[in-house]
């Protein structure tokens, strides 16, 4: 599905992901866990297009596409979707306005037919009722006054809208409380499917009791130290990121 | 910001084109005799001669503000003409009537004057230059004792109301565009709704100017009587040209005992180029009166054109319980200057003013708000609200608000609120991750921000509001 070879890039002039190399393919849930400023986020960004960084060498193919060279919402429409860390409030904006022109120019660029009102506001409601989401959402400013929960569990309910192949959470979990984790993560393992593929980033192994990985990856100062299977989150658990730079140095 | 904030502005004005009509355009200067002129072209009676005359001499006395936050280069009143009319003068029987030239320019425009061809219900009074040419729709209102017409035939069929209430809420010696405006102004609009009638359509006038090196001064005069209702719209355009061009008009309202109007502003003059080349001055004093008691008179305007934007459109809250309110959305870009607010004067009893104002600022533009709200110390137990929001987009423009407020009563309150922000690359970031390309994720946060704004202009006038907010500010991030 994704293939990422020697990532590199910047912010502000400063390299931040030195060297990634990472291989998705369908059907697989890859979690990627690491220190506070170890650079997930960016990799993040970096493949959802954000403007602010830029790739200095390496390359990432998504369904054989030269991913970097499109815009960021040319890979949308190719299916790449990123739950923000933060996301962002748009006022005055509707949620189901947002989210219709959103899946719309999606359908569009596939040469689907575009859905109508109503039509939409079918298929929103029973997307709501996955994420069990009030309908009071539909009609509140996307993101504006949300609490930090409402945040996440709005970006869930995008992702199970626009249906994507690459979904990238960023640190969905961070913000929920307990019942709220069990429900996205619901929400999430029901939007699994053999054709389509998740990236988790998060700091917590309780996350991944529920979304259960196939494969762990530690970043650490923007490069990938260690990968393993879902035992390796466990083990970080137990001891912290700790033995990683310690076997780092051994190794060095 | 990146390519993407600064980029998007530079779709071509779509009614910059010219139309070549015959025109009887008198040379340009301004005198007594230019005045007289006018006045006699127009067959007015002697009471109005004299008005405007008087009007003219105030003007001479008075100096063009300068307080304004506005920069532009000095206007030459003596290089203007002040009066040009298409060459068909006698008066129309029927559209069919009117030349084919000037219903195909306004059918250019998206105004249809064939009135079986239109689907709303919108009554028209189209002014190209300094007259009128038509007006839709006018049976119909006739039926209701509606008077809807251009200002010139007022003058002749109803004397008696325009002189009663002419310059009755915008004195002719107000202010110097105001001053020069009735010295000058060559038509425009009227419109009278009897005691009790709900007028039943839209009215609207649309403003064309079309000669070049000509100004632009009409009148608009709305009364509406003792429990009367109206909403009342207005559109402009006008080519593109290298020159500045002066528009100064002044439009006036009076509300009776429990009427209420609404007005309508969508402004698209043109507003020069990206450099600032062209354009037009936009000088405008816009002023109603809540004569009556529970009388209210609302303001919406979406301001998106003109080079230079001078408008403060006010109400004289004067019956007891009046109610007054200002919408506006001010856009502006490139080179654009807009200096743009309200007057919220309550003199009655309990009576209540609102004022929301959304000022958008692209490219190089400079956006002032300048709103006074004024308590009386008889105006006891008067409310004022103020929201003042500006957005940014990108780093070479500015936003200014200037609110004053005066109470001096202590059973009255004002509320204020201002804000200010910007449209973030992460704004557009999200939405172009969830596949909106840049153009629609800017429109689409725009009309967020002035949605509170265009909820209150008629249906359509919302849809070509929002348009228009789109096209103007494209190219201006990207
Ligand atoms: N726009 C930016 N400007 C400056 N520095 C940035 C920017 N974005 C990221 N960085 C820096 O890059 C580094 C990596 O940040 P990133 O957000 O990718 O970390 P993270 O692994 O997601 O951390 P966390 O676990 O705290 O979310 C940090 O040092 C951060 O300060
Ligand atoms: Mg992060």
């Amino acid at each position: 599905m994704i293939e990422i070879k020697n990532l590199h890039a910047n912010v502000n002039g400063k390299e931040i992901l030195k060297g990634i190399n990472l291989k998705v393919n369908a059907g697989e849930v890859h979690a990627i866990m690491g220190p506070n400023g170890s650079g997930k986020s960016t990799l993040a960004q970096v493949l959802s297009g954000h403007p602010a960084y830029q790739v200095t060498q390496g390359e990432v193919l998504f369904e054989g596409q030269d991913l970097l060279d499109m815009e960021p919402e040319e890979r949308a429409h190719a299916g790449v979707f990123l739950a923000f860390q933060y996301p962002v409030e748009i006022p005055g904006v509707s949620n189901s306005y947002f989210l219709k022109a959103g899946l719309n120019e999606i359908r569009k660029s596939r040469g689907q037919e575009e859905l109508d009102s109503f039509q939409f506001l079918k298929l929103l409601k029973e997307k709501m009722k996955v994420v069990e989401m009030d309908q009071s959402f539909i009609n509140r400013p996307v993101n504006e006054g949300f609490s930090g929960g409402e945040k996440k569990r709005n970006e869930i309910l995008q992702m199970a809208v626009l249906e994507p192949k690459l979904a990238i959470l960023d640190e969905t979990d961070s913000g929920l409380d307990i019942d709220a984790l069990k429900i996205v993560s619901s929400g999430v393992n029901k939007l699994k499917s053999p054709s389509n593929a998740t990236i988790v980033v998060t700091h917590y192994q309780r996350l991944l009791n529920y979304i259960v990985p196939d494969f762990v990856h530690v970043l650490v100062h923007g490069r990938i130290v260690k990968s393993g299977g879902k035992e390796l989150a466990l083990e970080l658990e137990a001891n912290g990121y700790d033995f990683i730079r310690e076997e780092m140095l051994q190794s060095a | 910001m990146s390519e993407s904030i600064e980029e998007l502005v530079s779709q071509e004005y779509k009614y910059g084109f010219t139309t070549n009509i015959e025109t009887d355009t008198i040379p340009p200067g301004l005198n007594e005799d230019v005045v007289r002129l006018i006045s006699k072209k127009k067959n007015e009676p002697e009471w109005l001669t004299e008005w405007r005359l008087k009007a003219f001499r105030h003007w001479l006395t008075l100096e063009e503000p300068r307080w304004p936050n506005l920069t532009y280069a000095k206007i030459d009143y003596q290089s203007i003409s002040y009066y040009s009319a298409p060459k068909q003068v006698k008066k129309l029987d029927s559209l069919d009537e009117v030349d084919p030239i000037l219903l195909e320019t306004y059918e250019k425009l998206g105004i249809s004057l064939t009135e079986q061809k239109r689907l709303s219900g919108v009554a028209v009074d189209a002014v190209f230059d300094s007259v009128s040419v038509a007006t839709t729709f006018k049976e119909t209102l006739k039926e209701k004792g509606i008077i809807f017409c251009s200002f010139s035939e007022a003058v002749q069929e109803h004397p008696d109301l325009v002189r009663k209430y002419l310059g009755s809420v915008v004195p002719s010696s107000d202010n110097y565009f105001a001053a020069l405006n009735s010295a000058v102004f060559s038509d425009g609009s009227f419109c009278y709704i009897p005691k009790g009638v709900r007028c039943p359509m839209e009215l609207s006038t649309y403003f064309r100017i079309n000669a070049s090196n000509t100004g632009q001064f009409e009148r608009t005069l709305i009364v509406a009587d003792d429990g009367a209702y109206v909403s009342y719209l207005e559109g402009c355009t006008a080519p593109m040209r290298d020159e500045n061009q002066l528009h100064a008009a002044v439009v006036e309202i009076v509300a009776m005992d429990n009427a209420e109007v609404k007005y309508s502003t969508v402004q698209n003059w043109y507003a020069g180029d990206k450099d600032g080349k062209g354009g037009i001055y936009n000088f405008v004093t816009k002023r109603g009166k809540c004569a009556g008691v529970n009388s209210k008179i609302s303001w919406t305007q979406v301001e998106t054109g003109s080079a230079i934007t001078w408008k403060y459109p006010s109400v004289i809250l004067q019956g007891d319980n009046s109610i007054g309110e200002f919408y506006s959305v001010a856009v502006v870009n490139n080179r654009q200057d807009a200096d743009t607010g309200t007057k919220m004067l309550h003199i009655g009893k309990n009576t209540r003013s609102t004022i929301v104002s959304k000022g958008i600022s692209a490219g190089r533009g400079n956006n002032t708000y300048r709103g006074l709200v004024s308590i009386g110390k008889n105006a006891t137990g008067s409310r004022n609200y103020t929201q003042c929001d500006s957005m940014l987009i990108g780093n070479k423009c500015s936003a200014n608000t200037f609110p004053y407020i005066e109470v001096k009563n202590s059973s009255s309150s004002v509320e204020h609120e201002a804000s200010t922000s910007k449209i973030g690359e992460d704004q557009i970031f999200y939405c172009k991750q969830r596949g909106i390309n840049t153009e629609n994720a800017i429109s689409m946060i725009i009309n967020g921000f002035a949605k509170e704004v265009f909820k209150n202009l008629p249906m359509e006038f919302a849809v070509e509001a929002q348009k228009l907010l789109g096209i103007s500010l494209e190219g201006s991030v990207g």
